[in-house]
């Protein structure tokens, strides 16, 4: 069959590219340019393109198939980077990496490979996609230390059924890395990519600044009654949970909310946790009703059991037990491996 | 593999090719006082007589370089210093990144420059120097160089004329016209790329752009690509079959409009071999892979190195709007055949249907 292949040019999706040519198929390899490269690192006079744009074109020559970069600059700046920007503006703490995935891989790029008649997408995802009775399921990677479902969860049903995420099922990383050198690719020692690619070495509230400096303009930490604490440098640097130390305090307290409005962050007691969580645009990968399941409420959290109910859009998680969770983040449902939906934290 | 982006790069022609391996297999260096330097200068000197009859120029006033880039980039530097530069909206990138300062002379709809407002701008700013392209590289529209030299001459503005895609293509005589300079490039005839020219009229004087051992009469510096030269004048020799393939063009452009496409530039006198086709609704780069997957290979807006291909600069000037971004370029080689046509066709039927189908928009 026909597969446009995702890439990026680091060692997974180039290996992903590898396994779909070597299974036979006829592979067009795409890379999206997301965004200039050159004004990203600030350094003038530099090409557009970056290393990893070469690197994905050298393994497709490696490889001897096709290889285009489209230019998604201006969907990236509108639908990831300045979503991203207007979020830690109004208090919340975005997930771009699920915006690039909903609006970017699994949006524009799946629907180019339907224009181009493929008959499927395939992406280097450390996701399980497994044949179901009622269609396509999504699973947690084999890795568990891998597992990027989390990131994946707004990607429709109907896109599911067009995906593929070869690496899923493999045991780890070095296994990963040792197909590449199998199959001479460049890029197999390649160092993995760190954090949030736009964000030039950690420093997001760089980024923040540009497109909103609201949001980095200082304002007060105050307690849950009201009482004055402190001063901070911009609602962008905290998130909802975290555990801050305030300079004359010996206790450790928690962001409980922020107001974007008044630029104040709400601190208390870590002890003071709820457990409803309201959420928005919820995607289901099962069939929508009441449920228990385990919510992931970030990235790199365990699995909290919960019930969870169906709201219009949206949905409701009953923690069993409380917790807080910070608005824009996800809260993904599962259901042993299986991912059987999720929302935005309102 | 079905090649329609002569615009890109001319196939090789016979005559080219035949020229370039003589002076690879002859060798030597024309700046040489023995033999072996003399006989490659004499093929050196044949191909600027050569180079200056087909532009009606002195062959003193011809200087090799290594292509239109170059060509242009020196027209600016010695043509341009000390005046105002004028250049039409939708130049080569090769003008506008020479000149960053330069003022945009807009252009119509049908992509030709407005002589109203260069008149105005050559009364705005005196002694300018104006550049204009002979033939758009992505749409084939051709300027009228006769009208804007006429104006350039009344307020005493020289005319430089980037007559890469022109040449070859359609009879004319840029300097007789007024030019005072033409650039153009070997391998957009159909000759090896590497070597390309600057054309001036009489008493002009041309500081060099890159010194060196005093090559081309002190204004050009480097050992001449005289293989490259050689072809180059070669290819302007050839003969080129423009009504064979204006015909074809044609054909092609009613068929594709038939489909739902727009033929951008198609209102002006257009190069023969040039067509570019907006299809609404559907992203460039997704023909354009679409295309090349069927064996088609045909070019985009303007695409950078990394083979990122941008919106358009040229039908945004042009006043396209999103349009801009929807666009390919067909670009007839001098070798097309019927069979090259009709898969063209075919494969863009397919492309259409698709960007057509109801079920996108949803899907």
């Amino acid at each position: 069959m026909r597969v446009v292949v995702a890439m990026s040019g680091g060692v997974d999706s180039s290996v992903v590219a590898g396994l779909m040519a070597r299974a036979g198929h006829e592979v067009i390899g795409v890379t999206l340019q997301l965004y200039d490269h050159g004004a990203a690192l600030a350094r003038k006079g530099a090409c557009c393109a970056g290393q990893d744009i070469h690197d994905a074109r050298r393994v497709a020559d490696r490889l001897g198939i096709a290889h285009y970069v489209v230019d998604s600059e201006a969907r990236f700046r509108g639908s990831v980077i300045s979503a991203f920007s207007d979020a830690y503006a109004a208090g919340q703490t975005p997930v771009p990496c699920i915006a690039c995935n909903q609006h970017l891989k699994f949006g524009d790029l799946l629907e180019m490979a339907r224009d181009l008649g493929a008959q499927a997408l395939a992406t280097g995802h450390y996701v399980r996609r497994v044949e179901g009775a009622e269609g396509a399921e999504l699973h947690r990677a084999a890795d568990e230390s891998r597992d990027q479902s989390w990131f994946l969860f707004a990607t429709t049903r109907a896109q599911l059924e067009f995906c593929r995420f070869p690496l899923g099922g493999l045991a780890s990383k070095a296994e990963v890395r040792a197909l590449a050198a199998e199959m001479g690719l460049p890029v197999a020692e390649k160092p993995d990519s760190q954090d949030i690619c736009f964000v030039p070495s950690g420093g997001y509230d760089r980024v923040v600044e540009k497109f909103r400096p609201d949001a980095l303009a200082p304002g007060e930490v105050v307690s849950e009654a009201g009482e004055v604490l402190g001063t901070h440098q911009g609602i962008a640097r905290y998130t909802v949970g975290q555990a801050r130390r305030l300079p004359d305090r010996a206790a450790r307290l928690v962001v409980k909310a922020i107001e974007p409005g008044a630029r104040r962050i709400i601190v208390g007691p870590r002890q003071a946790q709820s457990r409803l969580v309201r959420l928005r645009d919820v995607n289901w990968l099962a069939a929508p009703g009441e449920r228990r399941a385990g919510v992931r409420l970030r990235a790199r959290d365990g699995l909290r059991p919960a019930r969870i109910r169906p709201e219009g859009q949206g949905a409701v998680v009953e923690l069993d037990e409380p917790a807080l969770a910070a608005p824009g983040q996800a809260a993904v449902f599962y259901e042993g491996s299986r991912i059987l939906g999720g929302g935005f934290i309102l | 593999m079905i090649y329609l982006d002569a615009n890109a790069s001319e196939p090789l022609r016979p005559e080219a090719r035949a020229a370039a391996l003589a002076a690879m297999d002859q060798g030597g260096n024309p700046s040489s006082v023995h033999r072996a330097g003399r006989a490659a200068r004499q093929l050196l000197e044949a191909a600027r007589e050569q180079v200056a009859a087909h532009c009606r120029a002195r062959p003193a006033n011809v200087i090799f370089c290594a292509g239109a880039t170059e060509a242009n980039a020196l027209a600016l530097h010695a043509l341009g210093a000390g005046r105002p530069v004028l250049i039409g909206a939708t130049e080569h990138e090769s003008i506008r990144a020479a000149a960053p300062e330069a003022i945009a002379i807009p252009v119509g709809a049908d992509g030709r420059v407005k002589l109203a407002a260069l008149a105005a701008l050559l009364a705005a700013h005196p002694g300018a120097l104006v550049c204009l392209m002979a033939a758009n590289n992505e749409t084939g529209v051709l300027h009228d160089i006769a009208g804007a030299a006429r104006l350039c001459a009344g307020a005493g503005a020289l005319l430089h004329v980037d007559a890469a895609q022109a040449i070859g293509r359609v009879e004319a005589d840029w300097l007789g016209l007024g030019a005072a300079s033409l650039a153009l490039s070997g391998h957009k005839l159909g000759a090896p790329p590497g070597a390309g020219a600057l054309v001036t009229r009489p008493g002009l004087e041309i500081r060099p752009l890159i010194k060196g051992g005093g090559q081309e009469m002190g204004r050009r510096g480097g050992t001449p690509a005289l293989p490259a030269i050689a072809g180059l004048a070669a290819a302007l020799g050839a003969p080129y079959p423009a009504a064979r393939l204006a015909a074809w063009r044609d054909e092609a452009e009613a068929f594709c409009a038939g489909l739902g496409a727009i033929a951008a530039g198609a209102g002006a006198p257009r190069l023969p071999n040039t067509l570019c086709l907006v299809l609404p609704g559907m992203r460039a780069e997704t023909q354009l892979i679409a295309l090349d997957m069927a064996g088609i290979c045909v070019s985009a807006g303007s695409a950078c190195s990394s083979g990122k291909v941008a919106a358009s600069p040229v039908l945004l000037a042009m006043g396209l709007g999103g349009m801009a971004g929807e666009a390919i370029r067909v670009s007839l080689p001098w070798n097309a055949r019927p069979e090259m046509l009709a898969a063209f066709k075919e494969a863009y039927a397919a492309l259409a249907r698709r960007a057509l189908r109801p079920a996108r928009q949803s899907a």
